[in-house]
């Protein structure tokens, strides 16, 4: 999973370590009542126990112990999510966190900037578009893969895997800019779709692959004996046996597609057409200092699509990555 | 009506899982394929459905021939072992797939889905999902299913496998009278010969891609053509010990048995079920001195083992009856019910040509 979606999920661990920390913290308060008044009956025995009571404030160091530690490292992890969520309400916005003067003008300045609104547009479409290619290619090819015997099948796969490292890595930008210029997809939203997807497709197949493994071929079998074609088997049948895998796969390619930055960079010389992540690049001002209300502000519209998108089909889908159907 | 002719099926790397097989079942037939794992017997199932194309030889289908015919036309409906049951259909909605793919429209199929679920007593369960379903109910969906389509034959594979023990033996008279009822060539596969015995009409025992024997229940378990089937029939294996014809007496194991008549001399094996012994407490002629061994409670009755020289003799005591481990034991073989095979083929002739006292 890229980036992206790391700053959803931390929030969601900051979420539920904080709560667990309230529960220990409300123990750490009950328990610190309850050992004055243990104390209070065995005084009054006239039996005082050292045992009993250096036990007790071996557990209350513990518990303090255990809060502050999970405290920092809750901060160390919230900081920059605050900072996410306050910094574009700020007037004034630095790189520390405050509390906010609030403001909505840098919603106000962001939206002038005549690449703002449209970067983002982009992300969609070449997000989307990757999405939609890597899903469909990725599920035929492991179809046939998983189903046909092809001699030398496993060995091919983890070629293509250790290839797709290179196809959009840094090392092959200059040929893939070259073959761009060629075929005239420079400037083009194709071009950028084309070339991340030949990355993700060979991890999307091997991981497609195992879902349609682990779907017994007896579902296809009886389709066909009731005389389902290919066509439908496909269609009725293992689309939507695979379909936890599908989502996992788009999820993946859209997530990785918004963060990508180098390709993009490379291939779009028009700003009309840039992403999001390269449009970011851009919010300095003339003397080369960031902008940080800009960026914050652009950073947090940037964010939301691919939080809300990863929450969405989490819940719709669930992301479990062994999807075989038990029989 | 099916028919097979020369079916022959050979698998990449030589494999020869069909070995020339010659059959043909009968309309309305209830057609047992039994055999161990690996002998060939789902292969053959699947190459009837069109799953496999046959490396030589035909398959006919109610006069027509189809070996090349793809499996959705051969208008066979065949259930899984797992009885593939879509986990993402409702009942409804798996039991009319078939029609579904025949462009049946969709409140005649729903209809008809009703209709055949409530003749398998499925009706409250329209509406779950396979997943919500408990084994015995998935099989009867999965029967279901099969029936909704009105095919010219069933195919089975291992229908009952799934099931546990007690469910198994309920499930199986329904599907008897299931088959009773609709009439409907019915080829089912199974390993369980105690399965074979109580549903089919005819049975084909298979081992090695061929059949060793084809008949009916009785001709298979009373008669078995070969060692292999009467090894493989009845519920405890039948003893087959080796032995000598000649001067007019069978020499077995210790045991000097009367000659059935048509026997040549010459080596020979003995078979006889232990469920056709008994035990004698003193010394006979004809019977297999032993020890025993074992004695193995089978609720009615026990199985008990006698350890004679280099053999193992088993019988079947009534309760009450069965001797402590440890004592000698005689077990004599019941009159009539001793079968003599010779080059591994039954020589002794059948009870109507002669009974061999």
């Amino acid at each position: 999973m890229s980036e992206h979606s790391k700053p959803e999920r931390s929030q969601a661990n900051r979420h539920r370590e904080g709560r667990g920390g309230e529960v220990t913290d409300e123990r750490a308060e009950s328990e610190g009542r309850a050992t004055p008044s243990e104390e209070g009956t065995s005084r009054l025995k006239g039996r005082p126990e050292p045992a009993e009571r250096s036990e007790a404030i071996r557990h209350a160091v513990a518990v303090i112990g255990r809060a502050t530690f999970l405290a920092a490292v809750l901060g160390f992890f919230a900081l920059p999510l605050l900072w996410l969520a306050t910094a574009p309400f700020d007037a004034r916005p630095g790189i520390t966190v405050s509390v906010p003067e609030f403001t909505l003008r840098n919603f106000q300045a962001l939206l002038d900037n005549p690449y703002a609104l449209t970067s983002l547009r982009n992300s969609l479409i070449q997000a989307g578009g990757s999405a939609v290619l890597v899903v469909t290619l990725a599920a035929l090819a492991a179809y046939a893969l998983s189903r046909a015997r092809v001699p030398g099948r496993d060995a091919l796969l983890y070629v293509l895997l250790l290839l797709s490292s290179v196809v959009t890595g840094t090392a092959a930008m200059v040929p893939l800019f070259e073959l761009a210029t060629r075929l005239g997809l420079i400037d083009t939203h194709l071009g950028v779709v084309l070339t991340l997807s030949g990355g993700l497709l060979p991890a999307a197949i091997f991981i497609m692959k195992d879902f349609m493994d682990g779907t017994p071929t007896s579902y296809e079998e009886s389709a066909r004996v009731f005389g389902a074609s290919s066509g439908q088997i496909l269609r009725h049948v293992v689309i939507p046996l695979v379909r936890p895998g599908l989502a996992t796969i788009a999820v993946w390619a859209v997530a990785n597609v918004w963060g990508s930055f180098l390709q993009p960079f490379i291939l779009l010389r028009d700003p009309d057409k840039a992403p999001g992540a390269v449009i970011l690049y851009t919010l300095y001002t003339e003397g080369g200092a960031p902008r940080l209300d800009l960026i914050s502000t652009f950073s947090l519209l940037y964010s939301l699509p691919v939080v809300v998108m990863y929450v969405f089909v989490s819940r719709r889908y669930g992301f479990r990555f062994h999807g075989g159907i038990k029989s | 009506m099916i028919a097979l002719r020369g079916l022959t099926k050979e698998f990449p790397g030589g494999v020869r899982a069909l070995d020339g097989l010659d059959l043909e079942i009968a309309d309305g037939e209830f057609f047992a394929l039994l055999g161990p794992s690996g002998c060939g017997k789902t292969t053959l199932l699947r190459t009837i459905a069109g799953l496999e194309t046959p490396t030589s030889g035909n398959i006919w289908i109610g006069g027509t021939e189809v070996t090349s015919v793809p499996p959705g036309k051969r208008d066979v409906a065949m259930v899984f072992q797992d009885y593939a049951l879509f986990p993402h259909m409702d009942v409804t909605a798996n039991i009319a797939y078939p029609l579904r793919i025949r462009k049946v429209p969709r409140s005649r199929r729903e209809a008809r889905a009703a209709e055949t679920a409530s003749r398998l007593s499925l009706s409250e369960l329209l509406s779950r999902r396979p997943g919500q379903l408990s084994g015995g109910q998935q099989q009867r969906v999965a029967l279901a299913r099969a029936v909704a389509c009105h095919p010219r034959a069933f195919l089975f594979d291992e229908p009952l496998s799934n099931l546990d023990a007690r469910l198994r033996l309920e499930a199986r008279t329904f599907l008897k009278r299931l088959q009773r009822e609709l009439a409907v060539t019915t080829v089912f596969v199974t390993h369980d010969q105690g399965e074979a015995l109580a549903l089919a009409d005819r049975i084909a025992v298979m081992s090695a891609g061929r059949f060793t024997q084809v008949g009916t229940p009785t001709e298979v378990f009373q008669r078995p053509a070969n060692t292999f089937t009467a090894a493989f029939i009845g519920s405890t294996p039948m003893n087959l010990l080796p032995g000598t014809a000649g001067d007019g007496a069978l020499r077995v194991a210790g045991a000097v048995l009367p000659l059935p008549g048509g026997v040549p001399d010459g080596p020979i094996v003995y078979g006889v079920r232990p469920e056709y012994m008994d035990l004698s407490p003193t010394p006979r002629a004809d019977a297999f001195a032993g020890k025993v061994a074992v004695v193995e409670n089978l609720g009615t009755a026990h199985l008990v083992t006698l350890e004679s020289r280099e053999h193992l003799i088993q019988a079947v005591v009534p309760e009450g009856a069965e001797p402590s481990a440890g004592t000698a034991a005689w077990a004599v073989p019941r009159p009539g019910r001793g079968l003599v095979y010779r080059d591994d083929r039954l020589v002794s002739p059948s009870p109507a040509n002669g009974e061999n006292r």
